[in-house]
This record gives C-alpha cells, sequence and structure tokens, in this order.
C-alpha cells in the first residue's frame, strides 16, 4: 500500500519531537522534562513507522516509552526535587556549551549540504509486511553472537544497578 | 518546494542532526543530573533515527538490528545511571551535577 500524505505526516511529528526535545532541555521540573520526552519518543515511533520499521517502532514504544521513562520518573520520585527546582537550572559554563553546540550544527549544516549528492533521491523499495520475521531471522541468525553479547551486558546492568543503589551490600 | 514535499533520507538525518543538537546543548548546559541523562536518551535516540533511515536508504535490515542494539545499550545506560544518581543523591542530597567533584584537583 503506497503511503498517504507523508511530507505532512513528516513534518507534524518532526515538529512533535523538536518540541519536545526543546521542552525537555529546558523545564525547570524533571517531571515536566520526562512526560516531554515520551511525547518525543512517542513521535519517533511515528517516524520510524513511516521509515517501514514496525519492529523498531514497537520496541522504542514497549521499552523506551514504556520501560526506560519508568525508570525515569520512579528515581524522580525517589530524589527531592524540591531544592533542585528552586536552584539556579543552568551551570556556569553554558555559553561555552551554547558555543560548542553552535559549532557542531554548523558542522552538521556544511556536512549536509555539501554532501546532498551521496544520498540517492528515491528510496529502495522494500517488502513491507515481514519485517518482524526478517528482523528475528537475522538477530537469531546473523547476529546470534551480538545478541548474546547484549543480554551479557543486561546482566552486567542490573547487577551495577543493584549494587550502586544498595545501601550496604 | 519540491525539495520540501519529497521526504528523502536527507530530511531524517537532518532531524536527526537537530535531536543531537538538541541533546547536547542538555548535556553541556543543565545542572540537574536527571535531566542530563534525559538528554543523553536524546542523542541515543538521535543516532537510532539516523540508523534506521540508512537502512531503509540501502533496503536492508542492518541498520534496524543495530538501532534495537541501541535501545539494548540505552537501557542499561540508564539503569546503571540512576543507580549512580540515588547513589550520589544518598551521599550528597542534591541532584545537582556541580556537585560531583570529589576526583577534581
Amino acid at each position: 500500500m503506497a503511503p498517504v500524505a507523508t511530507p505532512f505526516f513528516f513534518y507534524l511529528f518532526a515538529a512533535i519531537m523538536v518540541i519536545g526535545g526543546i521542552m525537555v532541555i529546558t523545564r525547570k521540573n524533571p517531571v515536566h522534562s520526562a512526560l516531554a520526552l515520551i511525547v518525543t519518543l512517542l513521535a519517533q515511533a511515528s517516524v520510524y513507522l513511516m521509515l517501514y520499521a514496525p519492529f523498531v517502532a514497537g520496541v522504542q514504544i514497549i521499552l523506551y516509552a514504556g520501560g526506560i521513562m519508568v525508570l525515569f520518573l520512579f528515581v524522580i520520585m525517589l530524589v527531592s526535587i524540591d531544592r533542585s527546582i528552586r536552584e539556579r537550572q543552568f551551570n556556569s559554563q553554558w555559553v561555552v556549551g551554547l558555543i560548542a553546540a553552535t559549532a557542531l550544527g554548523g558542522l552538521f549544516i556544511a556536512v549536509y549540504t555539501k554532501g546532498t549528492n551521496i544520498f540517492p533521491e528515491h528510496a529502495l523499495s522494500i517488502v513491507e509486511s515481514d519485517n518482524t520475521q526478517q528482523v528475528a531471522t537475522m538477530l537469531y541468525g546473523q547476529y546470534m553472537f551480538p545478541f548474546e553479547i547484549a543480554s551479557l551486558l543486561l546482566l552486567v546492568a542490573i547487577i551495577g544497578a543493584v549494587v550502586m543503589a544498595k545501601k550496604r551490600i | 518546494m519540491e525539495s520540501m514535499l519529497h521526504i528523502t533520507t536527507l530530511h531524517y538525518l537532518v532531524l536527526g542532526a537537530a535531536l543531537f543538537l538538541l541533546g547536547v546543548i542538555g548535556v553541556l548546559t543543565r545542572r540537574n543530573v536527571v535531566i542530563v541523562l534525559m538528554s543523553i536518551e536524546l542523542i541515543l535516540n538521535a543516532v537510532n533515527l539516523n540508523l534506521v533511515a540508512f537502512s531503509r536508504m540501502w533496503g536492508g535490515l542492518h541498520g534496524q538490528i543495530f538501532a534495537i542494539f541501541v535501545i539494548t545499550d540505552a537501557a542499561a545506560e540508564a539503569a546503571v545511571g540512576l543507580g549512580i544518581l540515588i547513589a550520589f543523591f544518598r551521599n550528597k542530597e542534591t541532584v545537582n551535577i556541580d556537585e560531583v567533584n570529589l576526583l577534581k584537583w
């Protein structure tokens, strides 16, 4: 099925993502930042759907918007934010930080305006029906070893998080 | 106008670059550790967007697989980072990142 009104939805979700990102880095209250980040992540899942990546979109919603953000909200509830809300929100090096970020933005603009012709005008047409099957076949076939390493990484992260957060081991 | 209405890989890359920049600004300027960690999540998401866009451009699935690995990594990073944050808050009673100066001289 041909996609419908792709430019409209792309610009809509891009605007939602950028506005959400700006909200994340400007809000005083971390809970508001977390909610803005959730909006950004959901809009990004929609952009993944536009890129014919439904499995990544599902993982994004379940794992990022569902799992990681709940972790963030729990930690925000555990630490007391009353004092930090009343404090100054930006550190004393914020001018230098903005200058560095502007330089990085200039670099991006230079690279993307000079390198426009590297990217093909029309994307390849791919089969959109069996994305999840193909991802599973590749994960359990070609990418078996990285997959196992990822599970080891998660085990290490679980143990590390428990060791860090526990009062006395 | 024609290039505005036809969404190419470059559009996705520019969106990813914008998100990356917002994340970098957040990491460099904010004092609250929780928001710095959220900015790192923004950066990782920008990278994921680029990976999936390139995956679409080449018609393969390697980029999507790598994006899934990056999401796994982000989960591990968030768990350990927030664990460190809790340990830090227990010791200093603050979430201000400027107070993390024990190893400074």
